[in-house]
């Protein structure tokens, strides 16, 4: 029996099944492609030929439209199997998002499953993963570290909707990523007895109106663009995290600015990104569900492909199962990667920043008096308003001034924006 | 604690003044007693017990997790207690289904009644038992570290909003250090179920008078016969609180500052409450105020520092006397009467700041263009027929502060802003040229300023710093400041001081833009050497 490291390589383009002669999720554009999901980073346009779900063709038409999407695209539904060049291929939920499928793959006697993105919290937008028993289990790790512990999603809705109720002057405007936390949370909203109109930033709706075709009812969904301040008091307004604090949010009122991410889940990464409530949902596995999938999986052998792999790995070893990192280039995270700070509005995207934060140029950044003890608020605390000299000595050291740089590793595009 | 533990999260987090009362309010409207009560002390930092060191986290942690792991996650998070609390393993489901996450009263009540021996294993116990967010709140609360920016301040005025308006923040800062947590009887009287609570002689905060700054339109109509004039010191504004009840400092914001200034508490052997000005004062000279920064920065100063930065109070109003309320008498009376006290008790390490004489309106004036030294800030001008008033009212008291300086700098970074202005950027560090060794000219960063420009201009620099940024560090970005192609701004400040925690050398007080030089290429703007040679030197007592 092979050792699937001897049939299933990591090539510059990704990783590529050479028996098959097909790529699962590569980088760039391949003659044969099998495609876990439909996120940017897994789902690259231009393959002459693409292998995937149903679901997750029609939203890589969507999102890139029908020329980009793949020359030849071959739709495998949930239980079909398919035989390409005697390696036996199917797909089964990952959970992740409409369309998001692992790849099982068996070859003499083998067999590995790829799982793309995946987690395993219920969502009401996708089907649920489905543990395969195999002898290879490629895995993600974006939230590859035992910090990271999701809650459940239908509470953090719960904090929104408070919100809502406390300050509904406000408009609450929610970053989140525009394929699958978008429509995830209008879902969770809508459960929640949330049933009046939800906004969206125009980034959002075509995916929106995607997964309604597809059978996922979202209810009352309407343009924030065309709306005025005034109507968006009291209102929910989806935006992509790039958006919400940014110019584009200046149209709201007095905007309470809510970012839906698993990053949210540290303290510093909201206030790096002044977030007033961070709502920690996440369409990945958390640590508890990697380490509980790998178990199921009950693989010998794990191979991870992007985030955490060095903590992940350190957690198989101790279990007893042999660990590899692929060091896949060009995989992130889809949160992370739209967190850049990029623009909509003509802005070029600059490279992406250097890792030292400036404030290492003006030493401490504490110009003025600093705190008076621990329980004087310092400036930022305060929200703007000028040094008023009476105001007693107040730290205008500005804490998030010098956000620590908070990953290790690749961090995608976003690493350093957090 | 769970309530708690949200509250905490959102005041950390929430910018804005009113959305912070809107979130205590409603804390204090929800939850039950004692929690709420002790929710209170705990934002106000009144509640006392030894803190847990965070050796005791560090060890806990080690306890319950893979040492590798736990580095690294250290390293991602950047904070020992959220760390732990974050990666603390869940217990097996069926004892959580059993106990209930531990109460706020009972977290703080254990931490104030249990041995220091058996404190892990108590502490180790409440974090089993809760969740996440939690067992950030307990480890943030056992290590003293909530840091949730909502000043006592901000508490007391959500404590009124719940007494429908009947109650005023002023009414509840007076009680408010006669008061013990879990004010049980504050509670009940904002809520209408109890009588007003009677502090009787404790040593109580009084909600000071403030000044309105005099700008140049009110100069011409003012009646300076009216008004007595006298300096403004750069210190800090303190209330001298001795009752029967005890001695206490306070800082102009209600916060018990005693501690940090015991030679201070000490010479309050008098029944009175006053009301002046904290100072570094050497040799009769009134240092800068670097110099009272140094003993601000510490809770409780040691020996060395009580020598080298020797503080003392210039005084400024008499509220007290003896039980007897002198708030009511127009300011010449309480003056004469603050006058007399001095005279008699003459109490250590206090002095009475001078009156100025001022025959006419020019001369008063010249005096304040003269006010140079670093340890004034301008002129105080106070109504002789004035009550003392808490707040800021109208037409009674002038600040008249000197003209700022002003230095032309170059933007070198520039940072979002907070809350309204979170889609500015709204910060700008600022730098000034000096020589490099190899015979070039550098920028040397000097200060940050985030006020002074109008929107229009706040949009202005949003929109030039987004076209000329070079490089980007998550919420900042460094923008283009080379010889020829830049920003200039004029940086207007009321000092300069020498720093030694500045890589500049020198600290300016209250940097704040004045305008933007958009005809100015960044060649021309000041050098460093302008700005120190405006470093002023101390003042002399006259
Ligand atoms: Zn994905
Ligand atoms: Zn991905």
């Amino acid at each position: 029996m092979p050792h699937p490291e001897t049939w299933l390589k990591t090539l510059p383009d990704g990783l590529f099944c050479e028996p098959g002669g097909f790529y699962v999720d590569p980088v760039n554009p391949v003659a044969r492609a099998v495609i876990t999901h439909a996120h940017a980073d897994h789902a690259r346009s231009g393959h002459e030929a693409v292998l995937a779900s149903p679901e997750t063709l029609r939203i890589m038409e969507v999102r890139m439209g029908e020329d980009r999407a793949g020359g030849h695209r071959q739709p495998l539904g949930w239980g079909e199997t398919i035989d390409l060049k005697g390696v036996r291929v199917w797909l089964r939920p990952a959970g992740h998002v409409l369309g998001s499928a692992q790849v099982a793959m068996e070859w003499r006697g083998s067999r590995v499953v790829v799982s793309g993105d995946y987690k395993r919290t219920p969502d009401p937008t996708c089907l649920p993963f489905e543990p395969i028993p195999c002898d290879v289990f490629v895995t993600e790790a974006t939230f590859g570290l035992p910090v990271f512990r999701h809650p459940p999603a239908e509470g953090e809705v719960r904090r929104l909707l408070d919100s809502v109720g406390l300050f509904p002057e406000r408009t609450h405007v929610v970053g989140c990523y525009a394929l699958g936390k978008c429509q995830r949370l209008i879902a969770l909203l809508r459960r929640a007895g949330w049933d009046g109109p939800i906004f969206l930033h125009g980034a959002l709706m075509s995916v929106c109106r995607a997964y309604e075709a597809m059978g996922i009812p979202l209810g009352d969904l309407r343009p924030a663009t065309a709306s005025n301040k005034a109507e968006l008091a009291g209102a929910i307004v989806l935006a992509p995290p790039s958006a919400i604090a940014d110019r584009w949010a200046r149209r709201l009122a007095d905007p309470v600015t809510c970012l839906a991410s698993g990053w949210m889940r540290v303290r510093q990464r909201a206030r790096a990104r002044n977030v007033e409530l961070p709502l920690v949902v996440s369409d990945h596995a958390d640590w508890p569900e990697l380490c509980r999938t790998i178990e199921e999986v009950d693989a010998p052998e794990i191979w991870v492909t992007h985030g955490r792999e060095d903590a992940l790995i350190h957690q198989v070893e101790k279990e007893g199962r042999r660990g590899r990192a692929l060091r896949l280039i060009g995989y992130g995270d889809e949160e992370e990667e739209d967190a850049a700070d990029p623009v909509p509005g003509g802005e070029t995207n600059a490279a992406p920043p250097p890792l030292a934060p400036p404030a290492t140029a003006l030493g401490p950044t504490a110009l003025a008096p600093t705190a008076l003890g621990p329980t004087t608020p310092g400036p930022t605390a305060l929200g703007p308003g000028g040094p008023d000299r009476e105001a007693a000595p107040s730290g205008a050291a500005d804490s998030s001034a010098a956000p620590r740089r908070a990953r290790r590793g690749r961090g995608g595009a976003g690493g350093a924006a957090a | 604690m769970i309530a708690f533990a949200e509250l905490l999260e959102r005041l950390t987090l929430t910018p804005g003044r009113l959305a912070k009362i809107a979130l205590l309010r409603r804390f204090f409207e929800t939850e039950p007693d004692p929690d709420r009560g002790i929710g209170l002390a705990a934002l106000t930092g009144e509640l006392s017990f030894e803190a847990a060191k965070p050796a005791l986290i560090r060890a806990l942690a080690e306890s319950r997790t893979d040492p590798t792991l736990f580095a690294w996650s250290y390293d991602y998070v950047g904070d020992l207690a959220e760390t732990t609390a974050l990666m603390w393993p869940d217990p097996e489901p069926d004892r959580r289904r059993n106990a209930p996450v531990p109460s706020l009263a009972e977290v703080v009540d254990g931490l104030a009644t249990t041995p220091k021996t058996q404190l892990p294993a108590l502490v180790a116990e409440w974090l089993d038992l809760s969740t996440p967010e939690v067992r950030v709140a307990i480890l943030k609360l056992i290590t003293s570290t909530l840091r949730v920016g909502a000043s006592g301040r901000l508490a007391k005025v959500a404590l009124a909003e719940l007494g429908g308006g009947r109650i005023a923040a002023d009414d509840i800062e007076e009680l408010w250090h006669g008061l013990q947590p879990p004010y049980g009887e504050l509670f009940r009287w904002i809520e209408g179920r109890g009588p007003k609570p009677d502090p009787r002689d404790a040593p109580v905060f009084r909600p000071p008078m403030l000044a309105h700054p005099l700008e140049d339109a009110d100069v011409a109509a003012l009646d300076h016969a009216l008004f007595a004039a006298e300096w403004k010191w750069d210190g800090i504004r303190v209330q001298l609180v001795a009752t029967q009840g005890g001695r206490r400092l306070y800082s102009r914001g209600a916060d018990d500052i005693s501690a940090a200034f015991p030679e201070i508490v000490e010479a309050m052997r008098f029944d009175a409450v006053l009301d002046g000005e904290l100072l570094v004062v050497r040799d009769g000279a009134v240092a800068p105020f670097a110099d009272l920064q140094q003993r601000l920065n510490r809770k409780a100063p040691t020996a060395r520092m009580m020598e080298n930065y020797p503080v003392a109070v210039r005084l400024y109003d008499i509220l007290f006397e003896a039980g007897e309320d002198l708030r009511p008498l127009p300011f010449a009376e309480r003056r004469a009467r603050l006058e007399a006290f001095v005279r008699e008790e003459a109490p250590d390490r206090m002095s009475l700041s001078e009156l100025i004489e001022v025959p006419t309106l020019a001369e008063l004036q010249e005096l304040r263009a003269g006010a140079r030294a670093a340890s004034i800030e301008g002129l105080m001008l106070k109504r002789r027929d004035s009550p003392y008033l808490p707040g800021r009212p109208k037409g009674l008291w002038w600040k008249w502060k000197r003209d700022p300086l002003n230095i032309d700098a170059v933007m070198m970074y520039a940072q979002r802003g907070h809350g309204k202005r979170s889609s500015f950027y709204s910060d700008y560090t600022f730098g000034l040229w000096r020589d490099t060794a190899d015979g070039g000219r550098e920028l040397v960063p000097v200060g940050k300023a985030y006020s002074g420009y109008t929107d229009a201009e706040l949009k202005q620099l949003d929109r030039w710093i987004r076209n000329n940024t070079v490089h980007r560090f998550g919420p900042v970005r460094e923008v283009s400041h080379a010889e020829d192609h830049g920003l200039v701004l004029e940086i207007a400040f009321d000092a300069a001081q020498l720093s030694a925690r500045h890589k500049s050398g020198v600290a300016m007080r209250f940097p704040r833009i004045n305008r933007l030089r958009l005809d100015k290429p960044p060649g021309e703007a000041d050098r460093l050497e302008t700005l120190m040679a405006l470093v002023e030197g101390v003042a002399v007592e006259q």
